[in-house]
């Protein structure tokens, strides 16, 4: 029986116990987590085929992640995956480390065909399945003979689901209000970079969209003016994601060495077509930076204002967001706070900020970060929605300082989500010293319970990288900092002994290194 | 940070602010752009007692619990700020912060407040006054 038109069409509508939406990196992570899992799932994308916002972005086709071919790791190995930002996770060895296999030598950051394909690639390798041209067109809460749930509407029928992962990015063009507003256009709008040749173009917006395009038209346009109210800040100076990153930072060399380009801050006032102007633009500015008001006449005005997240209906039904982006108020889990049962992965992922020490982000909303969350989620989903125990392996004593000295040292997990994701081992009163695994700090350090020690790498805005043990004795949490070293080898002798003297403290049958 | 509709009604917010105080309507809106804002979850720990790293943080809506090895020891409310003592001195966080229902904050990263505070000194100003009166009113107690 089923539909003879579309007899590959898989996860027809029906019930199932999760549903994923989205089939960009985040939706294709979780899904094949789940599925690693025994999560029996369907997952729905309204694209005709993998990679979500690669499919189109970034507008200049090159990405801002990289991916070293040549590492200090073997390719493949999980080492690897520090210097390898963009491939996804997975435990066959064909379906690991995939992006460098497709770059073609010219960058170590990937070409937005590059990852498109790496992540195409994925789906194949992993027989991933997705129904494609599905979309997502409403979500209402149910009680029936299943207990509570979700109904998802789309436009090929009603699906009914224990748990719903939302992974649909924050990819929906976001143009603040104003006056003039309708002169200008968005980034998701921009033209063929051609179009701009000779021409004045004011950018509003100094985050990662607006320099990218700047950049991508220095060679096009005659006059570009970047402007927001607050000054452009840059990832070399914030030693983070926060901020311009570096392949973007050239408008701005143009503009302190008097090149043309001008960088204002200066809030928007209005837009107006110029009189007797052929077609220009007046834009009319209000300096924050204690100057004096500013009329501009340019050619095109983009809109660099970012993006919000498509959450269709889930607010009206009781998923509180918050913020420019509308990101879901969530749990250290990426549940939604205010409608259980409801989880983001991908860039929304990004909504559980995690404790942001020294003003220092997660990278949650990139693909190196959000892979690893996607997985802890499907554990999470796994064991708290679905009863499954997940291993707590016994770990031997005299095995502990070697294992967290090898974690610091090559654990990608931490490497990539500094102060965010944490690497715990628990005594456990019955099964004695267990591995937890990976979870987030934040929830390592607000569920208490048995004595236990957590391991991460932090960074605290001066450039330093350097191992964090939290340990929770008799519900106690200590944060105990190792000295950073500067070519950061965590697993030498030096480390191992601080290491040791921490953990003994936990554990007293460890012996402290020499 | 913000929709433009989003931000004035947040600037309607801080210019009530004691701390802002002294602020003309342009400066407050080049100082909201210099934050973020964040959402917290009811009973959510914002700050905790003894890590580092913490920000500093104005509540716009809602209340926070402070409390000492457990116990509370002050409830903090819509323009009450925190985190400031740990950043200036350079020390762990002295309490926790708990979100006392949903509660909206600015927030200021550490490395960050310097530069802040030295760049706005009427901000300044106005929260050492505010040191002041704890000061006052904890040495009050103590007698």
């Amino acid at each position: 029986m089923g539909d003879l038109t579309e007899p590959t069409r898989p996860f027809p509508p029906g019930a199932y116990p999760v549903v994923v939406i989205g089939s960009g990196p985040g939706g294709l992570q979780i899904s094949y987590s789940l599925r690693r899992l025994g999560i029996r799932h369907a997952v729905i994308s309204e694209d005709p085929a993998p990679g979500g916002m690669f499919r189109r972005w970034p507008f200049f086709q090159r990405l801002l992640s990289w991916t070293k071919p040549h590492a200090p790791a073997p390719r493949g190995s999980r080492a690897y995956e520090r210097y390898d930002w963009n491939s996804l996770l997975a435990d066959e060895p064909e379906a690991r480390a995939i992006q460098p296999e497709l770059m073609d030598g010219s960058s170590y950051f990937p070409s937005r065909p590059e990852m498109e394909a790496n992540l195409t690639r994925f789906v194949e390798r992993t027989g991933l399945e997705v129904r494609f041209g599905c979309r997502w067109t409403g979500t209402s809460q149910v009680e029936d003979a299943e207990g509570s749930g979700f109904i998802v509407n789309t436009t090929d029928g009603d699906y009914r689901a224990n748990a719903l992962v939302v992974a649909v990015g924050v990819a929906q063009p976001f143009s603040p209000p104003g006056i003039g507003m309708e002169y200008t256009h968005h980034y998701a709008d921009v033209r063929p970079a051609e179009s701009y040749a000779g021409r004045r173009v004011l950018m509003l917006g100094k985050q990662n969209s607006g320099f990218e395009l700047a950049n991508g038209l220095l060679q096009w346009a005659r006059q570009i003016i970047l402007t927001s109210p607050s000054s452009a800040r840059f990832s070399v100076q914030t030693r983070s994601l926060a901020g311009v990153r570096a392949r973007y930072v050239q408008p701005y060399e143009d503009y302190v060495l008097g090149g043309g380009v001008a960088i204002l801050d200066a809030a928007l006032a209005r837009i107006e077509r110029t009189e007797g102007g052929d077609g220009s633009l007046t834009v009319h500015l209000r300096r924050t930076d204690g100057g004096g008001d500013l009329a501009i006449e340019v050619d095109d005005v983009i809109a660099a204002t970012g993006f919000v997240t498509p959450l269709l209906d889930l607010p009206s039904i009781g998923c509180s967001v918050s913020g420019r982006a509308r990101l879901p108020l969530v749990t250290p889990w990426w549940e939604s706070t205010t409608l259980p049962g409801v989880y983001f992965a991908g860039t929304i992922g990004q909504a559980a900020k995690g404790l942001e020490k020294h003003g220092v982000p997660a990278n949650s909303g990139a693909v190196h970060g959000g892979r690893y969350n996607a997985r802890a989620l499907a554990g999470r989903i796994a064991s708290t929605q679905f009863g499954v125990e997940l291993p707590r392996p016994p770990i031997a004593l005299e095995e502990l300082v070697d294992t967290i000295a090898t974690e610091l040292a090559e654990a990608p997990e931490l490497w990539h989500q500094r102060a965010y994701l944490a690497r715990v081992f628990t005594i456990d009163p019955v099964a004695g010293l267990v591995d937890d695994g990976v979870e987030p700090l934040t929830h390592t350090l607000a569920v208490g319970g048995d004595d236990a020690i957590a391991v991460t790498l932090e960074a605290d805005g001066t450039g330093a990288i350097y191992p964090v043990l939290y340990t929770r004795i008799g519900g106690e949490i200590v944060e105990r900092n190792l000295e950073a070293d500067p070519l950061l080898r965590y697993a030498g002798p030096e480390a191992r002994r601080a290491i040791s003297q921490i953990v003994r403290e936990v554990v007293p049958g460890v012996a402290i290194e020499a | 940070m913000g929709t433009m509709i989003d931000r004035d009604e947040l600037l309607d917010a801080i210019a009530g602010f004691g701390l802002f105080a002294d602020l003309s309507a342009p400066q407050l809106e080049g100082i909201i752009h210099v934050f973020d804002e964040r959402m917290f979850a009811d009973g959510e720990t914002v700050v905790h007692q003894g890590l580092s790293g913490s920000g500093f943080f104005i509540i716009v809506d809602g209340e926070a619990l402070v409390l000492v090895d457990g116990a509370e020891r002050a409830r903090l409310a819509r323009g009450d700020f925190f985190g400031e003592v740990s950043i200036l001195l350079g020390v762990p966080s002295i309490a926790d912060v708990v979100a006392a229902r949903q509660m909206r904050c600015l927030v200021l990263a550490g490395p960050r407040v310097e530069p802040f505070l030295v760049g706005n000194p009427k901000v300044m100003f106005r929260m050492l006054q505010a040191q002041a009166r704890r000061l006052r009113t904890a040495n009050r107690w103590g007698t």
